[in-house]
């Protein structure tokens, strides 16, 4: 496929969020691959969630329908992104909420912050948004002196600890009990009530001192900040899916709410939901459905907060929007099915890919978030299995995209100097293209024969060292095909 | 050019040559099926007993009877029961407090249990949806005291998520409950209660 006429769309700005990495997939990999602790986590972690959302899935027989529909509803409602977004935006307002839009991360700060201020408030809490884990919001707020608290167990876990989330779903999984314990111990207390003296290392105990922790965070809070999974153009609600209910907390309690939302998580009707909310649970934690989901469309009299803002966030997104090629990418519902299937996602985790987005769905979607130049080796952190296309329940054709982008990559770089590989590409061209010239490169190749042993080379070949480290190739043949043929 | 403007303008480039696609539902659509109340009872029964909520089934001349019986279950010292629940779905015996003055966060935070209906409650995956009017009451009545006592009649009864859609209005701040709050995030090791009543005791009223 073609890549697309560039139309110069905007992509996600550098030095704001957590969209890049520091390094190539490959050396961020290598590292992660030789953690012994992640790697076994990882491998429990997943292969529970996978069998679990087999079961799920299995128990309905009108699954693929449901992920056909999933996959139309979301291609429609982005091939009319414009006039649903106008739509959301009056349903809301007329509703009594606010709604405003940001270009990108520098702009989605710049609003939260100011509206935080307005609020006369200097911490906020904080439901679980990878839309504001993206754009860098907590840095941003604490720059401006807002303290932002985590209240999901694992986000909190991850930011009592000072470190990066690892899976869009578990984020603390590379940490095990005896650590988190230790982090409870050594940081709880400075961020409000300090954990038990005694506290063991029982999940459930641990559990219990985040709750308590957490709860005179929410009764306290006047403000709070949340993403969104959903927003129904139709009549304005935004739906918020959850498991352990500080969601809820964070949704009903404070005064103020304030919700970032990527503009891709329109959907145009109600009746809409009910393929969602069907595939995502399923999906994403392996149940028929999740312990608590949250509806509100703006503001509701004497009940929840009477302060309602909804941040409306492109950020690359539109620039994604116009790549044929890759805005299904867009379809995504942050299930993380994707991750939990990928047998290089359970080898190496989230942290090798550098950007929040990780595992399949990270690696076709920070790309072009960010522009290729910047996570131009996520494309190919990849065997195209395809296992993860066979679990998504849009049905993003995950495989072809990531070849898709391996071609947009090498495009970005051939207007530099000649790589290696481009360099190799032509060479073999202009041999290919005489018969002559590529009977006798067919000949000297037999020479290959003595570097085999019973029929494979197994060595690393000094000028496709990296490409032969993990490979074997066969040992050429003692004739080739064209001298047999001619030779009859 | 205003940020909005910016979007849209971006938005309408990146959708020039999109050909809009055909949105076709083949899956199972609201009204596709008729299970009988029994059956649909049977499975909302299954589901809740699955996820360790308390059930209970009542007639409706009994219900008073089962609402005591499922609080007396527990140590409860103090009830809140918002505005509009019916009076024979109440308590007996025992004194409860209502929302009126509006109570506040420390005060709510003191309360053991509530008492609610249910909007509409799905069979299929055992939800409770609440949308707070009559019966319910504002979202915090049903988040800070630890036991939930959810009366949910028969005719409020759907068997799967496209039914409980239509049967629900938009407008309406809505809680979908599906069981106890929930999380596998140390070690991937189930913890159940954190945020939110940690018991949920559901009496099925028939109609």
């Amino acid at each position: 496929m073609r890549p697309p006429v560039d139309l110069g769309l905007p992509t996600a700005p550098r030095g704001v969020g957590n969209l890049r990495g520091d390094r190539t997939f490959a050396r961020a990999a290598a590292e992660a691959v030789s953690d012994r602790q992640l790697r076994s986590n990882l491998q429990g972690a997943t292969s529970t969630i996978r069998g679990k959302r087999a079961r799920a899935v299995a128990e309905l027989d009108d699954w693929e329908g449901l992920r056909a529909a999933g996959a139309a509803i979301k291609d429609e409602a982005l091939a009319n992104l414009e006039s649903y977004l106008v739509q959301l935006e009056s349903q809301i307002i007329a509703r009594g909420g606010a709604v405003h839009w940001a270009r990108d991360a520098d702009e989605a700060n710049s609003i939260v912050t100011s509206l935080v201020q307005e609020a006369g408030a200097s911490e906020v809490v904080k439901v679980k948004s990878m839309a504001t884990q993206e754009i860098g919001l907590n840095e941003a707020l604490e720059a401006a002196g807002i303290a932002a608290w985590e209240t999901d167990l694992a986000e909190l876990i991850v930011q009592l600890a000072h470190d990066k989330p690892s899976h869009i779903l578990v984020p603390a999984i590379h940490l095990n009990r005896h650590e988190i314990r230790e982090i409870f111990q050594r940081e709880m207390g400075k961020a409000g009530l300090p954990a038990p003296p005694g506290v063991t290392d029982d999940p459930a105990a641990l559990a219990e001192a985040a709750r308590l922790h957490l709860r005179e965070k929410f009764l306290r809070a006047r403000v709070a900040i949340s993403g969104a999974n959903f927003a129904v153009a139709e009549t304005g609600t935004v739906v918020v899916v959850e498991s352990e209910g500080n969601g809820r907390m964070c949704l009903t309690l404070p005064q103020t709410l304030i919700t970032v939302m990527g503009i891709e998580k329109v959907v145009p009707k109600w009746s809409d939901l009910e393929v969602f909310l069907q595939l995502l649970p399923r999906s994403s934690t392996g149940e028929r459905m999740n312990p608590s989901t949250s509806m509100w469309s703006g503001v509701s009299a004497g009940d929840g907060p009477q302060q309602f803002h909804l941040v409306l966030l492109d950020n690359g997104r539109t620039a994604t929007l116009a790549d044929p090629g890759g805005r299904t990418a867009l379809r995504c519902i942050r299930c993380s099915a994707c991750l939990n299937e990928c047998p290089v996602y359970e080898r190496v985790g989230g942290h090798a890919y550098g950007s929040i987005y990780s595992g399949p769905i990270g690696a076709v979607l920070s790309p072009q978030l960010t522009g290729v130049e910047d996570n131009a080796t996520l494309p190919f952190a990849s065997t195209l299995c395809g296992a993860c296309y066979d679990v998504c329940p849009v049905a993003i054709d995950i495989p072809t995209m990531l070849v898709h982008l391996r071609a947009r990559v090498v495009e970005s770089k051939s207007s530099h100097l000649p790589t290696t590989e481009a360099s190799a590409m032509r060479g073999l061209s202009w041999v290919m293209s005489d018969s002559t010239r590529w009977r006798v490169l067919l000949r000297l190749s037999r020479t290959g024969r003595l570097l085999g042993r019973r029929g494979r080379i197994r060595m690393r070949l000094p000028f496709l060292a990296r490409w032969t480290a993990a490979r074997d190739l066969p040992v050429p043949p003692k004739q080739s095909f064209i001298d047999w043929w001619s030779a009859r | 050019m205003t940020a909005r403007d910016v979007v849209l303008d971006r938005i309408r480039q990146a959708n020039a040559s999109t050909p809009v696609p055909d949105t076709a539902r083949a899956y199972r659509q609201a009204g596709d099926d008729a299970t009988s109340v029994e059956v649909l009872v049977d499975l909302f029964v299954d589901r809740l007993r699955e996820y360790g909520a308390g059930v209970s089934l009542s007639s409706r001349l009994r219900a008073a009877r089962a609402v005591t019986d499922a609080l007396n279950r527990h140590v409860v010292a103090s009830v809140v029961i918002p505005d509009g629940l019916p009076p024979d779905l109440c308590p007996l015996g025992r004194h409860w407090l209502a929302d009126d003055p509006i109570l506040n966060v420390s005060e709510l935070d003191a309360i053991d249990a509530v008492v609610t209906s249910s909007a509409v409650s799905v069979a299929e995956t055992g939800t409770i949806i609440l949308d707070a009017g009559p019966g319910m009451g504002r979202r915090a009545l049903t988040l800070l005291p630890d036991l939930h006592v959810v009366v949910v009649r028969e005719s409020v009864l759907v068997r799967g998520v496209p039914e409980a859609l239509r049967r629900l209005d938009p407008a309406r701040p809505l809680t979908w409950i599906s069981g106890p709050s929930a999380t596998s995030d140390i070690e991937l090791n189930r913890v159940e209660g954190v945020h939110g009543p940690r018991r949920l005791e559901v009496i099925i009223v028939g109609d």
